[in-house]
């Protein structure tokens, strides 16, 4: 046979699955890939924003406002800690229907609803007075029932059309956030006829809670924050044995992971996702009352502000581990303030720091890959020898 | 010494960390022959058949084409070279004519006129014996014919290799026969043909040279005139394996399950079960034999209540008493509320009412027979879902098809995975892991289950390590009924001897087993009596001492009327 001097071509690279890397990498190229984020949005900066440019030494101050966005003073602190708490509250919300792979992109909504139904009690029950002010303590509890029944209504309606008919709970889910919106716009029409469109905002909260607000330094807001807070750890916490220990969270993930082995062992599959979904609306409707009920007793069609959206991404980002998502929810609060800082340090739209956001969650969702598959390059060309 | 048409050298393919699919492969093919690549389920023939026709990638090695070397990294390429492959399963487009699914997907610069495309694929056919109307839709088509469509297509491309992966698994004997006849006559015209089969039987008769391979390497190259069978298995299994399954002799058999006349329409319509009776014995293993989907899979599906079938009736026999269930289980609120439709009653003949009486004296009243279940009262598992069974107090377990679709979940451990049964037991909300995890352990340790832990996904597993995982769960419940459908499928010959001694040792407990199983030389070697499945119907049954493989042959594949297909 005669050699022929042609120089083979392997693929430059291919890619290749790989198994069980080691945790402590996992999380080394999570982090890097957040920094690489991190870095590239001051790139961005730097091409986009003019005072960047004449002043490149202010770049510090750029990467400053994302601390200041946490730690600026006792305001930003609590403010950070209560945003975090809201966030983690609906993707806590979202793990249980999410680990049945019921894609619920309706948090939303739900939570809109449950915003809406504790105003809404405190609106036609509270003292006159309290009717577009304040939320009267004794209101409290009426107020989080009907938070967390609407809420449950919310996510029980797609989940009753899945279990009957299968139909297809992601359009469903979603569909229902504009049904809530719209169903806002008309109870603030009846409520605030001077077309307003908003029940008046209350400055004035009192303490619900005494005792914490000794905690809080006294302070009246921050002692609602604190409640807020400590409520969704609790929560967290509770959802997280709820899933990994309970006999209902054992047969959820059974029903997620495969209906037929589910039917095999007798799951009732219709119970299943209609208990589960009843209990993620119902948890939505609680990030409504938390809202509605103790933040600011007010409601709008902006009242959740795109949160039951980006609670998907935060549970998502975490694995469906309610422990983790208190990571992952702090992060992305944490990039949010930020960029606002941003926007007002360097006197730009606000849509800007919205690009850096994706940015960084570009990089960090992106590192998935390299966590689970293996890129194999040529490592040079041969010599052809027959 | 001319240069071959294919050679590969030290190809070696990985996927993942552990496991090595090939390891340092070397091959040679010659023009106009025809080789056999012979080996187990699961040795690494179809990967590395894949490798040369560009669904995969060598981690290593290389690949010649008449003596050249060659890379592939798609199909494309492998086109290119003449490589072409028919795999194990078709892909073809069903609403398209045999004709356009030729052409599809060869290169838009020579756009081929359809009726030239047509007198092509006619002419090819006429020239190798296919026959083939190329304006006939694949929806239309029998397996055979697409089958033959798929070896035009690569035919017509060009390809002077010709790769078949498994093609006899899905044909009838006649049509195999008829295959075989044409790869001789394209491997006379010039063309090398490597065909991938287990079958040993098919590589006596059709090749010219066997590479025998196991677990990933290439164990020997023999040419087929020189060799014979029990040489190739010894290649094949790397020792002389003892073909006895052990039989023990059964157990005191009496009737546990008794099955009549069931019929089953699937919600497409389609008429899977018809009219079919068997009883099933304790103590006594039951094959099921039959062409792949001729209603096994259903059946075993009407009995473990998954499936409802349309009429008939599934009767439990109760060992204990040996009568059938009527009501032998112990939960006091299905006593009262059998008892207020009026189905208890007292030796004498009253009714019972048990209105304000307390759990405890309920328990005693049943505990003590002071008051009786309705006689003719049978309980029938028809219409009763899997969890209802279980709470009538039947004992029933299911080794099902889908191992890791059905009977397991993929993404837990094996702990987890075996309290998928039982995670009910026991009050209260938590579920109790300390259990499921100890019998986790101890099967690992008793059926030498290969896991790095107790947690790994049990996906990750090989399938003879979760077919183990598997039937140990559903044996470990001590059932009184197991029903196994195709438990050894993929599995290489020791676990396959482990899982059939697992069957025999509950035989022997007196437990009905159920075989669903598709190598007759299996169901003759270890089960009791076979019964045959043919297009829904029980065509025979047969006594596995005594019977031969033709007239199971026969009871498999006579039709009567309805034509027997096992194709989708």
């Amino acid at each position: 046979m005669e050699a022929t001097k042609d120089r083979v071509k392997e693929p430059l690279m291919w890619i290749t699955k790989r198994d069980g890397m080691n945790p402590v990498f996992i999380w080394l190229i999570r982090v890097l890939a957040f920094v690489c984020g991190m870095l590239a949005c001051g790139l961005i900066a730097f091409a986009l924003i003019e005072q960047l440019r004449d002043e490149p030494s202010r770049i510090t101050e750029f990467y400053k406002c994302f601390i200041d966005g946490v730690v600026k003073n006792d305001d930003m602190k609590w403010t950070f800690a209560k945003d975090v708490a809201i966030l983690l509250c609906i993707s806590v919300a979202l793990t249980p229907a999410f680990r049945m792979r019921f894609w619920n992109t309706g948090a939303e909504g739900q939570t809109l609803v449950g915003v809406l139904a504790a105003v809404g009690v405190n609106f036609y029950l509270g003292e006159p007075y309290a009717r577009s002010h304040v939320a009267d303590a004794r209101l409290l509890a009426p107020m989080l029932v009907a938070a967390l029944l609407a809420g449950a209504l919310w996510a029980l309606i797609p989940a009753l059309f899945k279990a009957k008919w299968n139909t297809n709970e992601t359009l469903f889910t979603l569909m229902m956030n504009y049904v809530a919106i719209h169903l806002v716009s008309f109870c603030l029409a009846e409520w605030v006829p001077n077309g307003s469109n908003t029940i008046s905002i209350n400055d004035d909260m009192p303490t619900l809670f005494n005792g914490l607000a000794a905690v809080a330094k006294k302070n009246h807001k921050y002692s609602n924050y604190l409640t807020i807070i400590l409520t969704v750890l609790a929560v967290t916490v509770l959802i997280y044995i709820y899933i990994k220990y309970t006999k209902h969270g054992y047969e959820l993930n059974v029903v997620g992971e495969s209906l037929r082995t589910a039917q095999y062992v007798g799951i009732k599959v219709k119970k299943v996702i209609i208990r589960t979904m009843l209990l993620s609306g119902m948890l939505c409707g609680l990030a409504g009352f938390l809202i509605g009920g103790v933040l600011d007793c007010t409601v709008n069609t902006e009242s959740v502000g795109g949160q039951g959206f980006t609670g998907i991404m935060v549970a998502w980002l975490a694995s469906f581990n309610p422990l983790i998502m208190i990571l992952t929810s702090a992060i992305i609060t944490f990039l949010n303030h930020g960029a606002s800082q941003i926007s007002t340090a360097f006197d730009i739209s606000g849509a800007l720091p919205n690009v850096m956001i994706g940015v960084v969650l570009f990089f960090v969702i992106g590192s998935e890959f390299f966590i689970n598959y293996k890129l194999n390059f040529r490592k040079h060309a041969r010599e052809v020898r027959a | 010494m001319p240069t071959p048409a294919l050679e590969l050298k030290n190809i070696t393919k990985r996927f993942g960390h552990k496991v090595v699919a090939n390891k340092n492969v070397s091959l040679t093919l010659n023009h106009g022959e025809v080789l056999a690549i012979l080996g187990e389920n699961g040795c690494g023939k179809t990967t590395l058949m894949n490798m040369v026709a560009g669904i995969y990638y060598p981690d290593d090695g290389r690949i010649f084409i008449n003596g050249h070397e060659a890379v592939i990294r798609s199909p494309r390429d492998a086109f290119e070279h003449g490589i072409g492959m028919i795999h194990q399963h078709f892909k073809l487009v069903d609403i398209f004519t045999a004709a356009e699914n030729v052409v599809l997907g060869v290169h838009a610069g020579k756009k081929d006129n359809l009726k030239d495309v047509n007198s092509r694929v006619s002419e090819i056919a006429a020239k190798y014996g296919f026959s083939i109307d190329p304006k006939k839709k694949i929806y239309d088509m029998s397996v055979s014919e697409k089958q033959t469509v798929e070896i035009i297509k690569v035919l017509y491309r060009g390809a002077d290799i010709l790769i078949l992966d498994e093609p006899t698994a899905v044909l009838t004997l006649q049509e195999i026969k008829r295959l075989f006849e044409i790869l001789r006559r394209m491997a006379a015209d010039g063309k090398s043909i490597i065909i991938i089969t287990h079958k040993l039987n098919e590589v006596m008769e059709v090749s010219d040279r066997v590479t025998v391979m196991r677990k990933g390497e290439n164990v020997g190259v023999v040419n087929t005139a020189e060799t014979s069978e029990a040489e190739l298995t010894n290649m094949m299994v790397g020792r002389q394996i003892s073909l006895n399954i052990k039989r023990s002799e059964p157990v005191d058999p009496k009737p546990r399950i008794i099955v009549e006349h069931l019929d089953y329409t699937n919600p497409e319509g389609v008429k899977i079960l018809k009219d079919v009776s068997f009883t099933a014995r304790g103590g006594e293993m039951l094959g099921i034999a039959g062409i792949a989907g001729s209603g096994q899979r259903e059946m075993l599906e009407c009995i473990a209540g998954l499936i409802r079938p349309q009429t008939g009736t599934i009767t439990f026999i109760n060992p204990k008493e040996n009568k059938p269930v009527t009501f032998f289980h112990k939960k006091i609120s299905q006593v009262r509320r059998l008892a207020a439709q009026g189905k208890f009653h007292y030796p004498d003949g009253t009714r019972v009412s048990l209105k304000g009486m307390s759990r405890k004296s309920v328990r005693k009243l049943v505990r003590d027979e002071q008051i009786l279940f309705d006689e003719n009262e049978i309980m029938p598992l028809r219409d009763k879902t899997p969890l209802e069974i279980r709470e009538l107090g039947v004992k029933l377990s299911f080794v099902p098809e889908d191992r890791l679709g059905m009977g397991l979940v993929g993404s837990i451990g094996i702990a987890d995975n075996m309290m998928l049964r039982s995670y009910r037991k026991g009050r209260g909300v938590f579920v109790n892991r300390s259990k499921p995890k100890k019998l986790g352990q101890t099967l690992i340790k008793k059926l030498g289950i290969i896991t790095p832990s107790i947690r790994t996904p049990v996906r990750r597993l090989s399938g003879g390590n979760v077919q183990k995982v598997l039937v140990g769960r559903e044996i470990s419940s001590s059932p009184k009924v197991l029903m196994a459908a195709y438990p050894v499928r993929g599995l290489d010959i020791n676990s396959s001897y482990l899982i059939y001694n697992l069957l025999d040792e509950q035989k022997c407990t007196g437990t009905a087993v159920i075989f669903v199983g598709e190598d007759l030389d299996v169901l003759m070697g270890l089960c009791d009596r076979i019964m045959v499945i043919n297009s829904g119907r029980i065509t025979g049954t047969v006594d596995a001492r005594t019977a031969d493989k033709e007239t199971l042959g026969y009871l498999m594949t006579k039709t009567q009327g309805d034509k027997a297909d096992g194709s989708n």
